[in-house]
Parts: structure tokens; sequence; C-alpha cells
């Protein structure tokens, strides 16, 4: 905690002034910033003090700091835990116990309406949050308190910002998204099961260096990161284009590197940056390693299965009914029903033609 | 216009097997006629008829490529630069989407300024005790329970319904869940994103999106099932044209029935 500016901090720690101007670069790239935004994020670091965060935790299973930690560049690692005044994390702080859940209130006190909120995990509301208890008290009172006086909160992850697992059909802990707790706060929501570290990384160091939320789309989350599909920039595109799909997990086509849209790749409809930003360090992301995108970034996806088929699941008409078993079904049924009904119909015809000429003649 | 029948039950006049009632063309599209003779009568102008057969054309496309995005032709082989296929298929689905929302607006369009026969199918009159009363008749009619139908200038009740619920309606969905797609890979500057980007919201996964606008191809298919076969058994079974007056524009009463 304190004032001191991010600056002196590293500089503390040893990091030397070349180190972190290349950061400060290397930042600017990845926010597809011009090439003055670096001096203009170093003059930040140098002046601004830190903002402190209190990172949350509720129903969650805490990949999204794992992969905060493995943010690709080393000195982002260091630099982002450094950068932000991490507070509170009760998964990684040294604090524990009553010494730890002390600083919340703290924070909340001391800087009220200057602290962020990140959030991993939802909060369950049923049974009045019962299914969900941190520090004694149910998660959902410790995020309305800790967001009462935030200046802004982050969602991290498809938890905090759709749902995610936890809010599948039947959703038995009604476990519910931040943005439906917390209805008078800016927040930022970073999906993603999880979200890749550089993009967790790019969000706060927006934040800080601008003082501002990055632009956000209709949903809520950082246009930077999640205006363009997984599709629009994958390095498949063209194979879909051309019609030349993996058909079978082992077939020629699947080491050939085709599109694996006919294996249910949901690539089409995610928004996010895995196909430009990539994983670990840019080295891969699920379709460059041969599978699917699975849409763990987009609203209630692990509802909208199956993962190895294009048409999503119909719920209610049966295990595997999708749009054409159903439209098929009502298809033949209206084929049927028309043949039927046209043989009942050729027949009262024959009928009343006979009946007819029997009256003209009678 | 000497449309006489009183008020309460018109569909057992218009059924009226007797002829004894006075024989008129109704001044109204959506009443029904009693004819003793050929008689016939301009229904359908000509920029009806344009549109539904390019319609036919249009729908026919979407179909047919929209079936084939969601599941694809067998994989093509070579260089990915030799092939175009999804690419084609995909440009075909839009081309014709253009044409089906550019057709559905112009028949708007015709609608407001067209005659009265091109506003029918623009809603459902279900308040009208009449009209409701004829649509159970014009059922009663399709499951054998009555032995004359009821003849329209317009469409009947039934097929009223029919165009519709089954086609319009679905129609103008397909058009918005159509475009909000499209927009995606035209890109949030382009109009289409402007104009039906929302439409995604409603979901907030655009995997459902594509789910509905491929239960709503499954309607209009279903539509085109049951609209092709109760054309052509209402032209042999009820004495009016129902085929040729998509041709020629003219209502044809064949005898009186």
């Amino acid at each position: 905690m304190g004032d001191a500016t991010f600056y002196d901090l590293f500089r503390r720690q040893g990091i030397s002034r070349r180190s972190i101007l290349k950061f400060c670069g290397l930042t600017a790239a990845s926010l597809g910033l011009p090439p003055a935004a670096a001096a203009q994020i170093a003059q930040a670091l140098e002046t601004k003090p830190r903002i402190p965060v209190l990172w949350l935790h509720g129903l969650e299973c805490t990949c999204c700091s794992e992969s905060f930690i493995r943010s690709g560049h080393p000195l982002v690692k260091d630099v982002v835990l450094s950068m932000i005044s991490l507070d509170y994390d009760d998964t990684i702080m040294a604090a524990a116990g009553h010494q730890a859940e002390a600083i919340i209130e703290e924070i909340v006190e001391t800087y009220k309406g200057r602290y962020i909120v990140a959030v991993e995990g939802n909060p369950p509301l049923a049974n009045d949050g019962m299914y969900c208890i941190v520090g004694g008290k149910p998660f959902v009172e410790r995020l309305r308190y800790a967001c009462r006086d935030a200046q802004a909160v982050i969602a991290w992850g498809s938890c905090a910002s759709n749902g995610c697992v936890q809010a599948a059909r039947p959703n038995p802990t009604q476990a519910t998204p931040v943005h439906k707790v917390i209805t008078d706060k800016p927040i930022v929501k970073v999906p993603g099961c999880p979200p890749i570290a550089e993009v967790m990384t790019g969000v706060i160091s927006y934040i800080l260096t601008f003082e501002r939320l990055p632009e956000l789309d209709r949903q809520g989350r950082p246009m930077m990161f999640y205006s363009q599909r997984i599709h629009d920039k994958c390095y498949r595109r063209a194979h879909f284009d051309a019609g030349q799909y993996v058909e079978k997990w082992d077939d020629e086509n699947a080491r050939k590197g085709f599109c694996l849209y006919k294996m249910g790749c949901k690539g089409p409809t995610t928004y996010n940056a895995c196909s430009t930003v990539g994983w670990n360090d840019g080295i891969s992301f699920p379709i460059k390693s041969g599978h699917g995108c699975i849409g763990c970034s987009e609203e209630g996806f692990w509802d909208k299965g199956p993962f190895y088929s294009r048409l999503t699941q119909v719920a209610g008409f049966g295990i595997e009914a999708n749009a054409d078993t159903i439209g098929r079904t009502a298809a033949t049924g209206a084929l049927a029903v028309a043949a039927v009904h046209g043989g009942l119909s050729a027949v009262k015809r024959l009928r009343d033609t006979r009946q007819r000429d029997k009256d003209e003649q009678g | 216009m000497g449309y006489i029948f009183d008020s309460t039950s018109a569909v057992d006049q218009g059924a009226d097997p007797d002829g004894k009632k006075e024989n008129f063309y109704a001044d109204d599209y959506a009443k029904p006629v009693v004819a003793d003779e050929y008689r016939s009568v301009y229904v359908y102008e000509a920029p009806i008829r344009l549109w539904h057969w390019v319609n036919v054309c249009a729908v026919i496309t979407l179909m047919i490529t929209g079936y084939l995005i969601g599941v694809p032709l067998p994989s093509a082989n070579g260089e990915a630069s030799e092939w175009f296929v999804m690419g084609y298929i995909r440009y075909a689905h839009f081309a014709a989407g253009y044409v089906f929302a550019v057709g559905i607006l112009v028949r708007f369009w015709w609608g407001a300024v067209g005659n009265r026969f091109a506003r029918q199918v623009f809603y459902l009159p279900i308040w009208s005790r009449r009209w409701t009363s004829e649509l159970a008749y014009q059922l009663r009619w399709q499951t054998f329970l009555e032995r004359k139908p009821l003849r329209y200038l317009g469409h009947n009740p039934l097929a009223h319904v029919a165009m519709t619920a089954l086609f319009l309606y679905p129609a103008l969905f397909m058009i918005a869940t159509g475009f909000a797609m499209y927009s995606e890979a035209a890109g949030r500057d382009s109009w289409q994103h402007a104009i039906f980007y929302w439409v995604i919201d409603i979901w907030g996964n655009t995997i459902d999106v594509h789910l509905w606008h491929r239960m709503g191809m499954w309607t209009i298919a279903c539509f085109v099932i049951v609209h092709v076969y109760a054309a052509v058994r209402e032209d042999i079974m009820s004495g009016q044209s129902v085929i040729g007056v998509m041709f020629n524009g003219e209502r044809l009463f064949k005898r009186k029935f």
C-alpha cells in the first residue's frame, strides 16, 4: 500500500529503467496504441500513485488467477502485480484470517471512490447466498460491501461476466453474474474461461494509464480485445471459405490443419482475442492446437453444446435434438399431413362428382 | 355494393347451397363470395405477383444455401487457394438475403400504395368475430366437416393465418436475425451493425441467433409445404382459381358451389 508511484516501486525492486520502458512499449503495442503512447504510459507509471485493488473470489475455480500470473512477458507478471496495489487477494496474499479480512474494510473506508474491485467468480443468490461463504459471510454480502464505494468493478472471467459453469442449467445455487448484483457501478467484463493473461494485464494497464475505463461494447466488454470474433482472425479461415473441413479427429484433413467448423468449433460466434493475442506468450491457442473453440467467453456457453457439433442442442426435445432434428420432424409431419389430407380430398372429390352426376341425371 | 348478409351468420349464407340469396361480389376482400356463374375479379396487381415469384426464387436459394452453411458439403481437397466452396455458398445466401429483404421492403411499400388486397397479409384481424368464426368454418372445411367451401376474393381466414403468421412474421424475423449475424462479419462500422446488431443482445450469444435463424428456416420450409399443397388442393376443391391468380392476377370463380 501507500502512495508511492509505480516507478519508485519498480526501481526499489531492482528493475532497470530500460526494462520499464520496454514494458511500456510492449503494453502500448498490445493495446494497439500509437508509438507515442509508450511515453505516455511511462509518464503515468512515473507520476501516478497506484490504485488499490481488491480482488475478490466468489464461486470460481481460480483459473483467472492462474492465467493472470502467467502473463506472457515475465516482466509483465512482476510489473502488474506491483503496478496495481493489489491489497487483497485471498489466494495469493501473505496475510490470512482476520488480519486479511480487515484490509477490505480499511480500503473501503480509506479510499472511498478511489479503488477498484476485481471480482473473480460470482455470487450464488439461492438461500441468501449460503452456497458461497468467504470469511464467515455469504460472498454476495461481501461483494456488495466491497463495491459500495468502488470507482469501478472488473468482472474477471466468464463466471463474473455471464455465470459460466456454475450458472449452467439447472443452476441449483442460482449463481448470478456480477452485473446483475452490482447495478450502480461501471463494470468492465473480461469474459473467458479463463481470460487471456495479456488481456487481463492490458485492461488494467489501460485503466491505470488513462484513468478511465476502456471503450466497452454493448455487452460491457473492452472493444480492444472483444470487438472481433475468433473466426474473423483465425489463421484457418481460408480453409473455412474454401470448404475444407476436418471431418473426423484422426483424418487426413485434421493433419493438414483444415477448418474445425464441422467439429463444432465455436469460433464463428465467439468474441475474444485468442486468434490474435494467443496464449502462453502467444505460443498457441485452441484452434492452433487442433481443437475447436468452445466459445468460453460467450454468454451461457456451457448450455450451448455440444462442443463437438456445429448445430446447437435444443433443450426439451430429447438428447441430441438440434434445429435440424426438430425442423425435419416438423417438415416430415407437414408432408405426411398433406399426403393424407390430399388422399382424403381426392376421395371426397370423387364422391362429390359422382353425386353431382347422379343429381344431374336424376 | 350489395353485401347483403345479415350480420350474424355470414358463414351459413356464404355456404348457402340453395343459392336463394342474391348473387354478388363482396365489397370486402375478406368477406365470402357467392357466385352462380363464372366470374373473375382482378385481385393481385403485377408488383404483388412479381414479388411472389422473386420470393420463391430467393427463399429456395436461401434455404438450400442456409442448410449447407449449417451442415457443409463434404470437404474439398487440394489447396485452399483453389477452392471457394463455402465462400460462394455464403455469397449466394447473402445475395438472396438482400433480394429477399428488399422484396419485403417493396412489399410493404406496395401494401401502402396498392389495392386493398395488397394490405391483407400484414395483420390478423383476430378481434373480428366474423373473421374468427369463418376461420373456424375454414378449419371445418379442411377437416371435411363442411360440405361447401367459403370463397373469398383475397385469402380465406386460414390462408390468411398461414401467410401472416407462418410467412410474413417469420420472414421479418429471418431478416432481423440474418442481418444481425451478417453485421458481425461486416464489422462494427457497418450500417448493418448500426441497424441490426441489437438483435444479438436479445440472446447475448450469437450461437443462439444461429439456432433460431435455423428454426425460422424450418418454419418457412413447413410454410412452403403447406402453402403449395393448399394452393393446389383449393384450386381443385373450392371452385376458384388459387394458382392462376398468382400468374394473371384474376381470381376466377369457376361456378356456383
